[in-house]
Order: C-alpha cells, then structure tokens, then sequence
C-alpha cells in the first residue's frame, strides 16, 4: 500500500507502470496525458498545477517565493479579507464548530444557515431563498429536479458546464440555441410541442468571453412562448444593477426571472451555491432536490462569512464604480498594447485575451507570471469554438497602480514572447 | 427521387462546408468516427439541421444519432410528425 501512495502523485511512474492487460479503463485518457507531457517536455510550468504558498490579499499572494498579482481569482468585489467578514466566520467557528456534519434536511441546518437564507431574501428582494453546498450543486439541483421527462429545457449553447450536467442528471428533453442569440432561442421556442413545460437557462455573465447577455430580450420571448426563466449570475453578483443583484437586475427584468441561480465563491468570497425566487411552492424542493438533501452542509463559519459578505455587498456601491474603472481600463489598455480581446469593451469584470493557439498561449501566461502576475489560462473543451484565452478578471481592491503594473507586464509579456512586436 | 433521398442530399449539402477532410458520404457514415467532428461542430451542425428543416433535434435524440443514415431517418420522422 505504502508504495501505491508513493507512486500515486509521481507523474512519470504513473506512465511507466501503465497496465499491459487489456481494457485499462484509464486508455480513454492517453491522447490527454500524451498532450500534457509534450506540453511539459517544453519546458514551461503546469497552467493547471499552480500553488499559492501565501495569500496577502485579494489582489496579491506569494507564487514560488514571488509576490505575484493575483488577476485570475473570482475575487471580484474583494470581499475575502474584509474585517468584518473574517470576524464573523471566527465568531461562528467558536460559537458551533467547524462543521455540522449533516444534511440540510437532517441535522445540518443551524441559526447562521437561516440567517444566511434571510441575507440573501433582503439582497435579491425575494420570498425565497436556499443554499446549497456548491454554486454547482445549486445547477445540478435545480435543473434535475424542477424539469420532468415531458419538459423541456431550453438552454444557451455556452452554458456552464454545472447546467449541462444538471440536464444530463435529469430526464427533460434539452434542446441549444446558439450563444446569445435572441432569434435562435425565439426559432426554437416556436418548435416545441405545445404540450410539456419549459424552462430557459441563461447566464447574466458568461465567464470565458466576460461577456454578457441581451437579457431583456431573451426574457421577452421565452414568456412570449410561455416558459419560466432562470438566471445564473454567478459572475454578475455583486457588481451589476443598481442593488449589485446581477445583469437581470440592470435589464430590467426582475419581475419576469423565476429563478436566480448564484454562488458564494465569487464576489461573496466563501464557498457554497443558492437559488432564490417567489414562486409560492419553492420551499418543496427542499425535500425533492437530491444535491440539496443528500450532502453535507455548509460548515457554520462558512454561511456566517456569507451572510455578513451579503449584507455588505448591498451597500458597496464605492467598491462597483471602481470595479468598472479598472475593468475599463485594462481592456482600453490591453487594446491599446495590440491584444486582441474577447468583447469589443469592457462588459464585465472578466477581460478575455485571445491568442492563436496553446504554444502561445502557455508562453504568454508563464512570462506574465515570472513578471509577477496571475492570468487563467483556458483552453478547449472550457472555452467556446476553439479558442485559446487569458482571462483577466479584475477585483474591486486591484489598486489603480497594480492596474498600471499589470499592462506593463503584459507588454514585456507580448514583446518577450513575440506576440507584440 | 423519394423523399427520403431528397433528405439525404440536404443533409449531405449541411454536412460539407464541416467536411474538411472531403470524406465520402454513405448511410452509415459517422460523425464521430469517419468525419472526426467533435462537440462544438455538432452543435453549429445540429443547428443548421434544425433550421433547414424547421424542426427540433433534443440533445436526448442526438446521443442516439451515429451516422448519417441515422440522422436522415431521425429528421424524416420528426418532420412527419410535425
């Protein structure tokens, strides 16, 4: 035994000691595993492999020894170091214990999960509210229980892939429109069968392109042809509207979403997933949704951190309008340097650069990171049509001078790769 | 000419400009295997499919589609029942 676990996390014994027999159920991976080491032989650091030793702040942590610009995080309003944030999850620590060890439904819902569920009901203005474990779980859940096999879900071609799979755990019929495109989804709204519900999914945010969707349009035809909506604002929480409720909220549609799927890992800073809405029997799913019911909890310092983040992040317009200023100019600025960017402007606080193929692409981020900065790197299946990208994603305590930094390393980045000439 | 070879010659029309390496289109054609297309080239495809003939392909119905054969029959049958 001792040897397996030796073994386990040492790449090149993992190749070497490939089973000769036939059907090693692992032969799917091989045309990957062959990928990633060609990539590796080359000399460049693992995109996927990535450790922070320390973490200083939102916006800075400590890279193999080097003080390293984090633009890469899901940090956006920077909440994850807010004093107020930290002492409440210490205070529940103290106060419960470091987990609850149960579902939900069972044992594992304590006062900070109630209190957490209230946060949410003032932020987004709404009668319900449920939270889940993950933002993934949330999907998963959601998508798998509401829709039967007689329905149909109707989804956004670039969808995340915890909406796919929700679809893929249920038994509804699904059917893609093309990304963003109001005709397509109106075309195949037209085709369904009279009978059987519907449910349209879309996202306020989509995060690889940081673009966002025209949902005033797209909320019009799916109740035109009778549906219920739901809106994922996983990336659009906290910064977009006038209450930073997401896109829905700044379309002006807030009256027609049934459903606003979100997550505690961005802009909150924790962990975990929830669904709000006003539709009069919601609280059911709280004893027909399996992700909710057959997990864990969230442990007490996590929802309290939640909660407290929530509460705040209503009042932090200060922090919004910053966001937009830098999210504005880095995109300005990387323009300006000769990138060639995901959207023609800043649409969100997701800034996607667009390279020609993965050789550059890995060049790119592993010299911008030896200057001192943190990108995503993204490649397919994640993105969509192929595409290799950077994605910058900006936080609302990136300072103007580390705006400032980070175009300057992007242009050394560029020159010292080629890219730019 | 039956209806289902005019089918199968608009099918035909929708697969080329995917056809990159010019392969020879039969019944049992797959899309997987012989035109090597994945995911994303499904999904502009089933598109195209859909609106040339006005009708909807679940990605239920896709996962059972292998070749073009099977697509032909498939989109047979829905326009029928539509």
């Amino acid at each position: 035994m001792t040897d397996a676990i030796a073994t386990a996390d040492d790449p090149a014994r993992e190749t070497a000691a490939a089973p000769s027999h036939r059907g090693d159920l692992f032969s799917k991976f091989d045309a990957l595993i062959a990928e990633r080491e060609a990539l590796l032989d080359t000399g460049v650091r693992d995109p996927f492999g990535l450790v922070m030793e320390k973490v200083h702040s939102p916006t800075l942590a400590t890279v193999k020894g080097k003080e390293t610009i984090l633009l890469g995080t899901y940090n956006y309003m920077g909440m994850t170091f807010d004093p107020d944030v930290i002492q409440a999850g210490k205070d529940a620590l103290d106060a419960y214990g470091s987990g609850t060890t149960g579902s939900r439904v069972l044992n594992g819902t304590y006062q900070g999960h109630k209190e957490c569920e209230e946060a949410l009901k003032d932020f987004y203005g709404t009668a319900h509210a449920m939270v889940f474990s993950t933002g993934y779980q949330a999907n998963l859940g959601l998508m798998s229980t509401i829709a039967g096999k007689e329905d149909y879900i109707i989804l956004d071609a670039d969808s995340h892939a915890s909406i796919y799979d929700g679809c893929a755990m249920g038994n509804a019929q699904i059917v893609r429109f093309r990304h963003n495109s109001v005709d397509d989804l109106e075309k195949r709204l037209k085709r369904l069968p009279a009978e059987g519900g519907r449910l349209v999914v879309l996202e306020g945010v989509y995060s690889m392109l940081g673009d966002i969707a025209p949902l005033a349009d797209m909320v019009r035809v799916a109740k035109e042809a009778g549906a219920m909506v739901v809106v994922d604002e996983a990336h659009g929480m906290g910064f977009f509207g006038p209450n930073g409720r997401g896109v829905f909220e700044e379309a002006g549609v807030e009256d027609q979403v049934d459903f606003v799927v979100g997550t505690f890992s961005k802009s909150v800073g924790t962990v975990g997933g929830f669904v709000v809405s006003n539709h009069p029997k919601f609280e059911v799913l709280r004893l027909v949704c399996r992700p909710y019911v057959f997990t864990a909890s969230l442990p007490p310092s996590v929802v309290a951190t939640a909660a407290t983040s929530i509460r705040k992040l209503k009042f932090a317009g200060n922090k919004r309008a910053h966001l937009w200023e830098n999210s504005k100019r880095l995109h300005q600025g990387l323009r300006d340097l000769g990138f060639t960017l995901a959207t023609p402007e800043a649409q969100s606080a997701i800034i996607a650069v667009l390279l020609p193929d993965q050789d550059m692409t890995v060049r790119m981020w592993q010299a911008l990171l030896e200057a001192g900065v943190y990108v995503n790197m993204a490649r397919p299946p994640a993105t969509p049509a192929g595409t290799y990208l950077l994605r910058c994603s900006l936080c609302a305590e990136h300072s103007s001078e580390q705006v400032g930094q980070i175009l300057g390393m992007f242009e050394a980045a560029g020159k010292a790769t080629g890219y730019l000439s | 000419m039956t209806d289902r070879d005019q089918t199968f010659d608009k099918v035909a029309k929708l697969i080329e400009p995917f056809n990159k390496k010019g392969v020879k289109l039969g019944e049992t054609t797959s899309f997987a295997g012989d035109l090597e297309w994945d995911s994303l080239i499904v999904m502009d495809f089933v598109a195209s499919v859909e609106d040339e003939f006005d009708i909807l392909i679940t990605m239920n119905m896709q996962a059972e589609i292998e070749t073009v054969g099977q697509l032909v029959d498939a989109v047979e049958r829905l326009r029928n029942e539509g």
